[in-house]
């Protein structure tokens, strides 16, 4: 019920795209994700499916009509990358707060400034709190099953919001990579069709969708949508089960590689934790106990669990594609920091920041990683402040390039 | 979740809210009084009124109610006293009254 090829994470996507047959894709196009809407429109024309494709002109029109189709019983999607994203800022917050499941294909790209398109998770990062699930993927495989699951996820009548499946700009949305494609039939099975209960275009119904809401409701909507998010904890989990039983393929909130007995963990998201991977392998084979985490599920944050899976742990160093120059590091130091604080850990650990702007993270960086998560619990090692992995600085920084 | 607009109030619970605020039924705008809102008040001095009817679709609250070919008493209980209604009144059968100090 497979079939093994080869295809980059946009191609991936569109695959994805295709065997769901959703009903209306609103985009614009944006490196690096253009190419998803370019093949959808392909698909389109050649009568593949029968998507109904707006050609809007700008993003903010792409989420606010894939809200009007969501709102109007219709199974939407889109595809965006960082600007692009940003200019969608006002409408993601709406779509999440009016329950929709509209399910965006975000290829991570780093926000304007300074101008560039390569790989950052500025955008979703940013958008981390716009009550969006937020799901991430380490290589092309990983992003198309995501994107099959989105859909479930997100229509689930526990959950009802939206989700984004989000990739590594480039890293994986351009490059090809050997893939696994489930067969048409069980995967049309599994994800279903999109049955809403209420509905702007339902026969005889009154629906009236994104009120204002004054002040005395606002705090308890907003509880509402909060526990609808602990909810998709449960779904997630479900839905990543019964895809398993289909594909064999296993997914969780995150994967543990070399976890178990690790001294030194790494947390990351994304493509980076390929590259970590080996760097793990690397050091197990000089004798250093070396394990990583990679997150998967971002929104909702599962930190009880995570804080469960390092509390044994010497030194972690949390990763972050994203500066939030807060002074203090970048989002997932904060949070995972915070999860290990609630988990009693007793771990040293460092927030590194790394491959911003698409800069490339080679396996030596990440061997210098956990050399530097060694030295660090041995004392020998201190950071001051959270560093830049590769950073061309004239210090002599375990971290820094000479 | 389609519970009924009437039966929402300040004292409602998170949990008894419609989902994402929805409102699964029409003309709830009636329940809510924005009549509240006015200061000055919008009165018809019907001698002058010669029924033209232009007020009614100037009004952007809806409050001038047309029954047989003639228009109505205003609807305080929505009206909010923005007083289009007087500025196009081409007899001067509207003034708008102050609020009482």
């Amino acid at each position: 019920m497979s079939t093994k090829t080869r295809m980059s994470g946009n191609e991936a996507v569109a695959h994805a795209i295709k065997q769901i047959n959703p009903d209306v894709m609103p985009a614009f196009p944006i490196t690096p994700s253009t190419e998803i809407p370019q093949f959808v429109a392909t698909m389109i024309a050649n009568g593949e499916i029968d998507t109904e494709f707006i050609p809007v002109e700008s993003e903010h029109s792409a989420m606010s009509a894939a809200m009007g189709a969501s709102a109007a019983g219709a199974r939407a999607i889109t595809a965006t990358s960082s600007c692009g994203m940003a200019l969608m800022w006002e409408v993601l917050y709406v779509a999440a707060s009016s329950r929709l499941p509209i399910v965006m294909a975000l290829v991570n790209r780093g926000l304007t400034g300074p101008l560039n398109i390569n790989a950052e998770h500025s955008d979703s990062m940013g958008a981390r709190d716009s009550g969006w699930i937020q799901i991430y993927a380490e290589n092309n495989q990983e992003v198309y099953d995501n994107f099959l699951q989105a859909h479930r996820i997100a229509e689930h009548k526990d959950v009802h919001l939206p989700v984004m499946i989000c990739q590594d700009g480039f890293i994986t949305s351009h490059a090809v990579q050997n893939i696994t494609l489930w067969d048409d039939g069980p995967i049309k099975r599994f994800v279903g069709e999109y049955e809403p209960e209420h509905y702007l275009l339902k026969e005889d119904e009154s629906l009236a969708v994104g009120p204002y809401a004054v002040s005395p409701y606002c705090m308890e909507a907003k509880k509402a949508q909060a526990e609808a998010m602990k909810r998709a904890r449960k779904v997630i989990l479900d839905v990543a089960k019964e895809f398993e039983e289909l594909t064999g393929q296993h997914y969780g909130f995150f994967e543990e590689y070399q976890l178990e007995d690790a001294e030194y963990a790494v947390v990351a998201i994304g493509s980076v934790c390929g590259t970590a991977k080996d760097a793990v392998d690397a050091m197990r084979a000089k004798g250093v106990k070396a394990g990583l985490l990679k997150i998967r599920v971002f929104r909702p944050f599962p930190g009880e669990e995570i804080g469960e899976a390092l509390k044994h742990c010497k030194a972690i160093a949390i990763m972050d594609r994203s500066e939030s120059y807060s002074s203090q590091g970048g989002p997932l130091g904060a949070e995972v920091t915070a999860a290990l604080y609630r988990a009693k850990a007793t771990a040293e650990t460092v927030n590194i920041m790394y491959g911003l702007s698409g800069r490339d993270v080679k396996v030596e960086d990440m061997e210098q990683v956990y050399e530097s998560l060694r030295k660090l619990a041995a004392g020998e090692e201190h950071f001051a402040e959270y560093p830049y992995l590769g950073l061309r600085d004239g210090t002599e920084n375990v971290l820094s390039r000479q | 979740m389609s519970v009924k607009a009437e039966n929402i109030n300040e004292s409602t619970k998170w949990q008894d809210l419609t989902e994402g605020l929805k409102i699964h039924e029409p003309a709830t705008s009636k329940l809510f009084l924005t009549g509240e809102w006015r200061t000055e008040t919008p009165v018809w001095i019907r001698e002058k009124c010669r029924q033209c009817l232009l007020c009614v679709p100037y009004c952007p609250d809806s409050c001038i109610a047309v029954k047989d070919d003639r228009r109505q008493d205003f609807d305080y209980d929505h009206c909010k006293g923005c007083g289009i209604c007087a500025k196009v009144c081409p007899f001067g059968a509207i003034e708008m009254e102050q609020p009482k100090e």
